[in-house]
């Protein structure tokens, strides 16, 4: 009888766990581990870089803050969003991001492209105080990121750990990266950031002397969803190769 | 669990009609063998079956390469792609039409239906990407740097293509080489503090604030040999460059006595992204959408 077979299995503890560890086996095998061999999972799209120092620095503080819980980077393929973001996003605009950013509610705007959109000054007017360019806003004021000066001093060890999870940061970048950290927002007659790090936005962000928390947030926010050149990507091929 | 050979001090009392037991008792109660209900056993079979047909009819088993496409060969992508293009050739028409006529003639009595497209449709797209900076009334930010766009006072001028080159390549931005730019000079070292002090007075006074009427006698001297060149003799501006009328009473970033004096002081630079992806990678607007904007902010009141 079948019960009986049951009884074996819900009376031998180590039984029952093999056999469940089993079943969800398979459901990783079918749905994860195809991911990391399958070709087209990520695109292949050109102007993918990994992240400068300052704008990796900045994208800490996007994580300290908790910006994800109110903000997601991640246009979906649908004509609304399209139309008011920009680009539906490619898995390959997240793939140097440990860990992604897609968020899951948005209280705030879609933050994916807003790379360009808005200028320096109206970012730092905005963190400083949402609601004196958007009354309606429910965001809470940032200011305290011009008064945090920042120094390069684990930039190193933040690059190296997001090498050693596969961001291909080079060794030349590695040697370099304190002195781009600090000069993507102060110094504009080096080209070092920008050769390093194509299309990386050299200026001094919040208009100040310093590199603060606000430089580094502006640099990150000014550089999202810019990377990739659209103009040689098309859907149709995307669509074709799977 | 407990043996159930072994009758518990509080053994289960089965009642008559009662179903069999599984046999099974734990601390004495006993479990009934239910059959499972038909229709729920039907529809747990069915919901099987589903899941069969939907992995042959959409994308599902991964193989070496990919994955099998299924056979509706349903994708997010060109779904969108074709939702774009359905919405594209539905206002082709119009959209070509708007690019094409002056901009000037697109008024409710010319072109009601060009005109009420652009107005529709410019409110839209000012709401998406304009009312950040410029507020969702057009009201802007006053003496913080976004200028109202409801009144007849105009940077760079109100007439219709000029508001349409104004959204098209913005105001000094790095990204667009035709940007409008201009560039006011910072005036910390080159004049005195008294000089400052007096050609704020100055300018307070001819924009009819209250002022000490000693330093603004003493500032137009400063005034003219530093300030005229760009916002004229009169202090009426000069809207080929960008430098604002001083006369009258409004005011881009204050018209305090301080906000003034940090103005000549430091300078101002406000900037505005270029819109049009023809004028700049940047860019994100198409040229029928910047007509519409121009129409619309043109008529939000203060358009000339």
């Amino acid at each position: 009888m079948a019960l009986e077979g049951h009884k074996k299995i819900e009376t031998n503890a180590t039984l029952l766990l093999t056999l469940s560890f089993l079943v969800v086996t398979v459901g990783g095998i079918v749905e994860i581990a195809p991911l990391f061999y399958l070709e087209n999972t990520i695109e292949d799209v050109d102007g993918m870089r990994p992240y400068a120092p300052l704008e990796l620095a900045g994208r800490e503080i996007y994580i300290r803050e908790g910006c994800y819980v109110c903000h997601s980077q991640m246009i979906r393929p649908m004509r609304d969003e399209v139309e008011r973001y920009g680009h539906y996003s490619l898995a390959a605009e997240s793939q140097y991001d440990h860990p992604f950013q897609w968020g899951s509610k948005r209280t705030g705007p879609d933050l994916a492209r807003v790379g360009g959109r808005y200028s320096d000054g109206w970012h730092v007017d905005h963190f400083t105080d949402p609601q004196s360019v958007v009354p309606e806003s429910v965001m809470p004021s940032y200011a305290y990121l011009s008064d945090t000066v920042l120094q390069p001093s684990y930039i190193v060890d933040l690059m190296r750990t997001h090498r050693l999870v596969g961001v291909p940061y080079t060794d030349e970048m590695l040697e370099n990266a304190r002195a781009d950290f600090i000069q993507q927002a102060t110094d504009f007659g080096d080209p070092g950031v920008v050769a390093r790090y194509p299309g990386a936005q050299q200026r001094d962000f919040d208009g100040q002397p310093e590199v603060t928390e606000m430089d580094a947030l502006i640099a990150y926010m000014q550089m999202l969803g810019t990377l990739v050149d659209f103009s040689t990507f098309s859907p149709e091929q995307a669509v074709a190769s799977r | 669990m407990s043996d159930h050979h072994t009758p518990h001090p509080e053994e289960q009392k089965l009642l008559p009609g009662d179903p069999d037991t599984t046999g099974h008792s734990w601390d004495g109660i006993k479990e009934f063998n239910n059959p499972l209900p038909r229709w729920w056993l039907w529809t747990f079979y069915a919901t099987i079956v589903w899941a069969v047909i939907y992995t042959v009819l959409y994308p599902a088993w991964p193989l070496v390469n990919g994955a099998t496409p299924g056979l509706l060969g349903f994708s997010t992508r060109a779904n969108v792609a074709e939702d774009i293009a359905r919405f594209d050739a539905m206002n082709a028409d119009i959209r070509t039409r708007i690019t094409e006529v002056e901009l000037a003639s697109i008024t409710p009595d010319a072109n009601p239906d060009l005109y009420n497209y652009a107005i529709q449709g410019g409110a839209a797209l000012y709401a998406t990407w304009c009312s950040q900076c410029h507020g969702s009334g057009a009201a802007g930010v006053q003496a913080s740097g976004y200028p109202n766009l409801l009144d007849d006072d105009w940077l760079w001028g109100g007439s219709i293509d000029e508001i349409h080159y104004t959204i098209s390549h913005g105001i000094r931005n790095e990204d667009d080489l035709a940007a409008r730019y201009s560039e006011m000079t910072a005036f910390e070292g080159l004049l005195s503090d008294d000089e400052i002090a007096a050609v704020v007075q100055y300018v307070r006074n001819i924009s009819g604030q209250s002022a000490d009427a000693v330093l603004a006698a003493a500032g137009e001297g400063v005034y003219l040999d530093n300030c005229a060149a760009c916002h004229l003799d009169d202090g009426t501006g000069d809207r080929f460059l960008g430098a604002p009328n001083l006369t009258d009473a409004i005011w881009l970033y204050g018209g305090t006595p301080e906000a003034i004096e940090h103005t000549v002081r430091y300078s101002r630079f406000g900037i505005m992204p270029p819109w049009s992806a023809e004028a700049s990678s940047a860019g994100r607007l198409s040229e029928d959408q910047i007509r519409a904007l121009a129409v619309y902010v043109h008529a939000l009141g203060g358009g000339e």
